[in-house]
């Protein structure tokens, strides 16, 4: 569904990762960003046990219509923002559709299970080949690398954010987002982060699938 | 950001669902507030306690669930607002208390009982449905479906407890503690009580069965009032084709379903706030003005056990059709909801011939290329936990001492040692301190014969919860087995949370330390204290421990959770690989590092077999510096 505008409502975001990489911060401040322009959101996110090195993923919902539930069904997301490749792999099997577009940051992070011998990690050309099959538009971003240049690999999640507001997935200019990370992010952070929000709005012509 | 206590009256934040019930609760006028940590709850106290001295409100974090209950209702019986909040495992530990409260005692004030269901058992042992709790301890239960609701409903909770004199129960779950939605503020009050305990109680010159008949007039009252319940919302046509009757989140899957399937003029939805006792006449109302019923919940058919029940008692008038949900099968009797489920078992009983628009060429080309692409990854100590040193020691020391020993698991991340990411020594227990207890039983059995070597394991947190009386029953009955208590200072799985070893309280006070060391000494035990990074030291002392033929003894395992540290906090040490001394494929040990010591810091090249670490994962503790053969692993002091 869309609005007159062609902006999907629901807009149904998810943001999938390893616990450890941001992904609850990622869906929080996009949460925030929304709720200020009066949107209603929902997130659902399932963590407790599951931030222990294990598959985590959360779902973002925002309408203009009324509050919908804190999870996207099967199929329906509009955008999947994927902290690691196999695990943006894996949610477009559940939830992706031919109209989805996919930013991803292109660096692995290897399942304990590929080190026992159980499977193998697919190679770069592999993935990416999927992601393109699998969506209608994709960003393929060196997320974690260009984090270790700013100093720590912690903000590659805001890479991402960077490359979803620039490239337009979502109803708000840079400007106001930039303000959202300065009403959330702590003072001595906040500078790392707003040069990661710049390096994925340039990411959006530069890794564009 | 403006503190949530101090965010006024009709303003908005986007607030999680334990947020916003306690700032429901902080609207109520709650002043004391007491809990165990346990996901999916723990945020609800965690909050309370971040806002505790600006709002003038006593929060603790208690031992345990039992104690968490009985601290609270002190203060409702001093007349003061109070809750305790717990996971439904918590439940268990508080109904040693909880089952006889409404029973024997009146409550002065406002006591909310919150019970945190998990759904599926993301973070549990067990997704048992807390729901059949209330019927059996006579308390009255809401259920709330949104955070909004979630917040505004607190209100009602504490009036209801308050004008019934008995507590009241709510009833929450992951979807809702753990979703994030956007709330409207309400008013904070101004209140000024004065605790004051009034020593005349007569509710316990009654026999029990007086008593018993006492409760079931008080849930009378409580269902009269559920029958004019703001909590129970109908939204639809007058008579609608399908009439759904959803508790929970369930009521906002329904609403989707019912979108997608683009039916809003045919079905009705009655989402249920009040689930016990239930509202018998509003049921009645609205089932017999529907052509057929559904129930939706989770995790058992309770609401649908209770209507079904009341189709008997009231001789509802016969259908044509069965009330649908987990009975019928329309709905799985197991597992968590969601809009998939939900739409299904919905298209089902409305025999939808147009299901909404999924795209079969995408679902089989994604099964495909995704199926060749991923490999599972399962649940796995962090990079830097001490518990892989403890669980590395405590392997090596079995395997040397060869007698089939084992670990008599307990609740926390050391659990994960029976999982794919752990060294398989462990025996899983689904109870916290049962690990002690069931180590003290096996080693009474050395008279029957049996030889096998126990650790029991537990976490500082655990020791505290329900250790104690295990190995204080073990040390009386002369057991014998060895006890590692896994110290990493805070109640690491669920969030944390401080505990009274420490010396931090919830609300932010430095307090003297309750030291786990000098309580085990207390007991006339053998006791050593070792950092879990020292792992030949861990593996002598625990290969000396098990060898011994009597009593107990305590090893404690020291070292912080790596995770509390910052994010952006510098390592101790910069790892890196020899590449002339790992030999890889060729040195002969088997990838020992990537293979059998499982930090996701370090990985294998799939064609050399050579060890590389990930700068982006690894956290520099330099604990597998000890274990390559070849010395090939190697840290430096980080510049």
């Amino acid at each position: 569904m869309s609005n007159s505008n062609g902006q999907p409502d629901p807009c149904n975001i998810i943001v999938s990762g390893v616990g450890g990489q941001g992904n609850v911060l990622a869906s929080r401040l996009i949460g925030r960003a929304m709720v200020k322009f009066d949107y209603h959101v929902s997130i659902g996110e399932t963590y407790g046990a599951s931030q222990r090195g294990g598959t985590v993923m959360s779902h973002v919902r925002f309408s203009s219509k009324h509050a919908y539930g804190p999870l996207i069904p099967k199929g329906r997301a509009n955008t999947v923002i994927g902290l690691e490749p196999m695990e943006t792999l894996r949610i477009l099997k559940d939830y992706g559709n031919p109209d989805v577009s996919v930013i991803v940051n292109t660096r692995p992070i290897t399942p304990v299970s590929v080190n026992l011998g159980q499977g193998r990690y697919p190679d770069a050309d592999e993935l990416k080949d999927a992601i393109g099959q699998l969506s209608k538009r994709s960003w393929l971003i060196p997320a974690t690398e260009i984090a270790l240049e700013i100093g720590t690999p912690v903000v590659a999640n805001v890479v991402l954010l960077g490359t979803l507001v620039g490239a337009g997935l979502i109803p708000i200019t840079p400007g106001d987002f930039e303000q959202v990370l300065r009403d959330n992010v702590p003072e001595r952070r906040l500078d790392r982060n707003l040069e990661a929000f710049t390096k994925g709005i340039e990411g959006v012509q530069t890794y564009v699938a | 950001m403006v503190s949530l206590a101090k965010s006024p009256a009709g303003a908005f934040e986007l607030l999680l669902g334990n947020e916003a019930i306690a700032r429901g609760a902080l609207e109520a006028g709650v002043k004391v507030a007491a809990a165990y940590p346990g996901t999916p709850s723990s945020e609800i106290i965690e909050t309370l306690a971040r806002l505790a001295k600006e709002s003038g409100i006593y929060v603790e974090w208690s031992v345990n669930e039992k104690v968490a209950a009985e601290v609270a209702s002190a203060g409702a019986f001093a007349g003061m607002r109070s809750l305790i909040a717990m996971k439904h495992e918590g439940l268990n530990v508080a109904l040693d208390f909880l089952a006889h409260l409404n029973l024997t005692q009146r409550v002065n004030a406002g006591f909310v009982v919150i019970v945190a269901d998990d759904p599926q058992a993301w973070s549990s042992a067990s997704e048992n449905d807390s729901r059949h709790i209330p019927p059996m301890i006579h308390a009255p239960l809401l259920e709330p479906s949104s955070p909004q609701q979630a917040k505004d409903m607190m209100q009602y909770a504490f009036d209801l407890s308050e004008e019934l004199g008995m507590f009241v129960m709510v009833r929450s779950c992951t979807r809702l503690g753990h979703g994030t939605g956007k709330v409207v503020m309400g008013e904070m009050p101004v209140t000024d009580v004065k605790p004051r305990v009034e020593i005349d109680a007569p509710v316990r010159a009654l026999t029990a069965p007086m008593r018993h008949l006492a409760a079931l007039d008080k849930l009378e009252q409580a269902k009269e009032k559920f029958e004019e319940s703001p909590w129970n919302i109908y939204e639809g046509p007058d008579e609608p084709d399908l009439l759904l009757i959803c508790t929970g989140p369930s009521a906002l899957y329904a609403q989707e379903a019912v979108e997608l399937l683009d039916v809003e003029e045919t079905v009705g939805i009655l989402s249920l706030g009040t689930t016990y006792p239930l509202p018998s006449r509003l049921i009645e109302h609205h089932i017999s003005r529907a052509k057929r019923s559904m129930v939706l919940e989770e995790v058992d058919p309770f609401v649908e056990d209770q209507i079904k029940k009341l189709a008997a008692d009231r001789n509802l008038p016969p259908y044509d059709e069965p009330l649908y949900g987990k009975g019928t099968g329309h709905i799985s009797p197991a597992g968590e909801l969601n809009p998939d489920e939900v739409l299904k078992g919905i298209a089902r009983v409305l025999r939808a011939e147009r299901l909404p628009d999924q795209d079969a060429g995408y679902s089989r080309l994604a099964d495909h290329l995704v199926d060749e692409r991923t490999v599972s990854r399962g649940l796995i100590w962090c990079p830097g936990c001490p518990h892989r040193g403890t669980f590395w020691s405590v392997k090596n020391a079995l395997k040397l001492d060869g007698r089939d020993g084992f670990v008599t698991g307990d609740i926390g991340c050391y659990g994960m040692d029976a999982g794919f990411g752990g060294f398989g020594s462990t025996q899983p227990m689904a109870s916290m301190g049962t690990g002690a207890g069931v180590a003290s039983g096996l080693g009474k059995l050395t008279g029957f014969g049996f030889d096998q070597p126990v650790i029991s394991v537990a976490g500082d947190s655990t020791f505290f919860h329900a250790v104690i009386p295990a190995l204080v029953n073990a040390t009386y009955n002369r057991s014998n087995f060895t006890l590692v208590v896994v110290d990493n200072s805070a109640t690491a799985m669920t969030g944390f949370q401080p505990h009274a070893g420490v010396g931090k309280t919830a609300m932010g006070d430095a307090v003297p330390q309750v030291d786990i060391e000098k309580i085990c000494r207390s007991l006339d035990i053998p006791v050593e204290v070792l950092d879990p990074f020292e792992l030949s030291d861990g593996q002598d002392v625990l290969l000396d421990y098990i060898q011994r033929t009597e009593g107990v003894r305590v090893l404690i395992m020291k070292r912080e959770c790596f995770l509390t540290r910052p994010r952006d906090a510098d390592p101790d040490y910069k790892v890196t690989i020899d590449k002339d001394k790992c030999l890889g494929d060729a040195c002969g040990c088997n990838r020992y590092c990537t293979r059998a010591f499982k930090c996701p810091g370090l990985y294998a090249d799939p064609d050399t077999g050579r060890a590389n670490v990930d700068e982006a994962v690894c956290v520099g503790c330099g604990l597998c510096t000890q274990i390559c053969p070849e010395g090939a692993i190697q840290k430096e002091a980080f510049a």
